[in-house]
């Protein structure tokens, strides 16, 4: 319908002729950093890809309501466990003008295979491509792979043509060579806006893509990103009209555009979920008083601290009001949540914690370094600053060593052993799918598995069972494996869930947005004027 | 004179040596880089491939070596974070800053040299102890409030004023311009006003106690003895003999002009080079951060340089004391 009306509106202007700029929109934002990269395979960010899908699109892509449509693939269907049939959809051009072949998807899964690539996760999901005709291909998986579809959106298919004319074959390289890849700074592909202009760190210019195939609603013909890296200024620039939206804006400034004419504050929750997590791998903590043991290997101990916590006072008093509280690891947007789990949180008692305590042979407490990131997460180190004060009320010395994402992540990733005793982390499944967290933060350290598992959490059946999900095609049964895995870990407590973060948006009054839960900004949701 | 040039110039490579072997040093504290440069979902063994292909597991003698050899054959190497030349990006990068310091810079002069010679005359007129007064708050208060309180009351709350960037440039040759343009001149004003408050104050100042001293001297009160008109008094002779010292100071303060537009920059959303540097910390992006560091050291040398020379044409003892031979 909508579409229809745009349709009708842009053919009365051009009856019109040159004097139909009258329609023309224009839609300025700011975000706290740039897109890394043009390049659609260089960077595996959620920032990063979000912008692009406004240049280029998968196979599959989310709607405004966040479920999977199809996007540059019509249909697919599982022709057999290990094998995905997408055909592709007719009549789909780049931005060039090159018709979308299954053969731009087959090169596209080819590139992402390329050193410089930062989705080689994707392309290990995909063992080999099969080319049945110009709109048929085939996707052939390792193992069965019943989420595969949901994995694409961030796969974005190039044109193959596009590439070999330009010399970027392959993803832009990090280390790179004398000249950058073209991709890296030019773009080509199906989506509603194409690119006009990109100085890095500086500004990005987009324009409506005239001849786009699918359902844009939005009115926007030209788009102006601009990173702005301090928050008063950005703030200021929204305030003063110099741009239409901007995020994030710090939870403390909500009341100032509240107050401001014009604009107000877009919240809402973000699939992000804050946790608390402890060392339980070490034979001894590395950084505490107590030597020659691991306070935290004895459950009662992890127990209490959760008793311990109060989120709804973090919630209160440091996230104002803004925060969802949480029992489990993922949040209501991710695919796997369970509502009724999630209210099985432990509830704050103190008095309990301390017995917990005092039963496991700390009824003094104990000294403990918390690692904790400043400029990463929502507040973050007021969350650690909070969390080390009801801490201290069971006797739990905190020594809260906040600092620099980077240098945090430097210090308690893999990389450096996971140089840490109790820390603070967020993550948002970049799947949508409970597996991804599963995976990455509560299964064993084996095989590719717990990569960001920074405690050593390990429970064996945690693990088979995240196995057994990833395989799993009846969703009833996977339902019931991922409760289970989240049940074990809860009971055990192998991190502690804090909550959701909001997500923090401010923008015009003139405009309207809709605001995914990965924080992502999708334009073509973007209505300019009333 | 060739001889003296060429000696700084020897000198300056030394210095940026130095800056460079001090800027490696600490690049180590400033955090690990691969995690900005990856997702999340990217695997451990390919963090480990990426730092082996970057060489950031090399000893720091390794990296220093590889990064001065690269550079003196002016090859700065491979932004992290913008995935270019860093080359590129500080061409892209340079005319901004420098246009903005220009601009600081003579604003600094053509404003602070007039309300030093004027408090120095009418030392106990009104407008003479406002200024002063003035001038401590533009001394005291840090760049970065300055700019915020600008951007608030003129973007706004008076909305005459835009509140970041560098508004429309017009690009000749590799430089681009907005001077030439309404909205990049309307840009400029609060940046250009912010970074040049500190100088303009400073320079003041100096200009003030210089003409106070020189006002006192014998040549001055023979002048006045000999029946010279007031101005010519004022500002042949006196201000003539206080501007040595104000060349020395302003020459250093244009090298910390270009340097500390940092904060300007990035309370502005400037698009120069300071702003890349600021974003390069935060991302960890070590040869950026190196090669802005030794162009800086470069900019210190080549003005001191400029300032030296400037002696010369300033001070005619200078030109006798070298014809007389030492």
């Amino acid at each position: 319908m909508r579409l229809k009306s745009i349709a009708a509106v842009a053919l009365a202007s051009a009856a019109i002729g040159a004097h139909m700029p009258a329609q023309a929109e224009t839609f300025r934002w700011a975000f706290q950093g740039d897109v890394q990269t043009m390049d659609p395979h260089g960077l595996f960010e959620t920032m990063t890809l979000g912008f692009q899908r406004n240049i280029y699109e998968g196979l599959v892509i989310r709607n405004e309501t966040m479920e999977t449509v199809g996007a540059l693939a019509e249909s697919w269907e599982n022709i057999s466990p290990k094998v995905w049939r997408f055909k592709i959809r007719e009549g789909v051009t780049f931005h060039n003008g090159n018709p979308l072949t299954a053969e731009d998807v087959a090169f596209s899964v080819e590139r992402i295979r390329s050193e410089g690539s930062d989705l080689k996760v994707v392309a290990g999901l995909i063992e080999k491509t099969e080319v049945i005709d110009d709109y048929t291909i085939d996707f052939h998986t390792p193992n069965p792979d019943p989420i595969l579809v949901n994995q694409l959106e961030i796969f974005y298919i190039m044109d193959r043509e596009w590439a070999e004319a330009n010399g970027a074959l392959e993803a832009t390289n990090v280390k790179g060579g004398d000249e950058g890849n073209f991709a890296n700074l030019n773009a080509n592909g199906t989506g509603p806006f194409r690119l006009v202009e990109r100085q890095s760190g500086v500004k990005t210019l987009l324009e409506r893509n005239p001849d786009y195939w699918g359902r844009a609603p939005t009115n926007v013909t030209t788009a102006v990103f601009t990173p702005i890296g301090q928050d008063a200024t950005r703030v200021a620039a929204l305030i003063s009209g110099d741009v239409d939206m901007v995020y994030p804006v710090p939870v403390q400034d909500w009341e100032r555009l509240e107050g401001a004419d014009g604009v107000a504050p877009l919240a809402g929750p973000e699939a992000r979920t804050i946790f608390l997590g402890f060392d339980q791998d070490r034979a001894e903590l590395l950084y505490s008083n107590i030597k020659g043991k691991n306070p935290f290997k004895d459950m009662r101990v992890r127990q209490a601290f959760m008793h311990a916590i109060n989120v709804d006072a973090i919630k209160a008093k440091v996230m104002r009001g803004a925060s969802q509280p949480t029992g489990l690891m993922v949040a209501p947007a991710v695919n796997g949540f369970n509502p009724q789990l999630n209210e099985a949180r432990p509830a704050y008692d103190v008095d309990k914690a301390k017995a917990l305590m005092a039963e496991a042979g700390y009824a003094d407490g104990f000294e403990v370094t918390m690692d904790c990131p400043n400029d990463r997460y929502v507040n973050d180190e007021k969350i650690c600053q909070a969390a080390a004060s009801m801490l201290a009320r069971i006797g739990v010395k905190v020594d809260l060593l906040a600092q620099t994402k980077s240098k945090y992540f430097g210090k308690v990733l893999a990389q450096n052993n996971y140089d840490t005793s109790f820390f603070l982390l967020g993550w948002t499944p970049s799947t949508f799918d409970s597996h991804n967290p599963l995976s990455a933060l509560m299964s064993c350290r084996q095989g590719g598995m717990g990569a960001f598992n920074l405690g050593g959490y390990c429970n064996e059946r945690v693990t088979e069972l995240t196995r057994m999900i990833q395989g799993e095609t009846d969703q009833a049964k996977r339902q019931a494996m991922i409760d289970e895995a989240f049940e074990i870990h809860l009971q055990e407590v192998g991190h502690i869930p804090l909550h959701q973060q909001p997500l923090s948006w401010g923008v015009s009054d003139n405009v309207t947005v809709v605001q995914r839960p990965d924080n992502v900004l999708d334009l073509r949701y973007v209505m300019v004027g009333n | 004179m060739i001889g003296f040039i060429a000696a700084r110039l020897l000198q300056s490579i030394i210095v940026m040596l130095a800056v460079a072997l001090i800027a490696f040093a600490l690049f180590r504290f400033v955090g690990d880089p691969i995690n900005n440069m990856v997702g999340q979902d990217t695997t451990l063994e390919e963090r480990a491939e990426l730092r082996e292909r970057l060489g950031l597991d090399d000893p720091f003698p390794v990296q220093f070596a590889r990064f001065a050899i690269n550079a003196a054959q002016g090859e700065f190497g491979f932004s992290y974070q913008h995935r270019r030349p860093v080359s590129a990006l500080i061409t892209e990068r340079f005319p901004a800053t420098m246009e903005l310091a220009l601009v600081s810079a003579i604003l600094a002069v053509a404003v602070g040299i007039p309300m030093g010679v004027y408090t120095a005359l009418k030392r106990y007129g009104l407008l003479s102890r406002s200024f002063m007064t003035l001038s401590l708050i533009g001394i005291s208060l840090p760049t970065f409030l300055i700019g915020i309180l600008l951007i608030l009351f003129f973007g706004v709350i008076l909305r005459w004023l835009p509140t970041f960037g560098r508004g429309d440039v017009i690009a000749i040759g590799w430089w681009t311009s907005g001077l030439l343009t309404a909205d990049g001149l309307r840009s400029l004003i609060m940046p250009a006003i912010t970074l040049a408050l500190f100088q303009m104050t400073l320079i003041m100042r100096l200009v003030r106690a210089e003409m106070l001293e020189v006002l006192r001297t014998d040549f001055v009160k023979f002048g006045r003895a000999r029946g010279l008109p007031d101005s010519h008094v004022h500002f042949s002779i006196a201000l003539k003999n206080t501007l040595v010292p104000v060349i020395t100071i302003t020459g250093l303060q244009l090298g910390s002009i270009i340097a500390f537009a940092i904060i300007t920059e990035s309370v502005f959303q400037w698009p120069g080079m300071g702003l890349m540097f600021i974003q390069a910390v935060a991302e960890v992006d070590i040869p950026v951060m190196a090669a802005y560091l030794v162009l800086i050291a470069f900019f210190f040398v080549v003005i001191n340089l400029i300032v030296d020379l400037l002696y010369f044409a300033v001070d005619p003892r200078l030109r006798v004391d070298r014809a007389g031979g030492h």
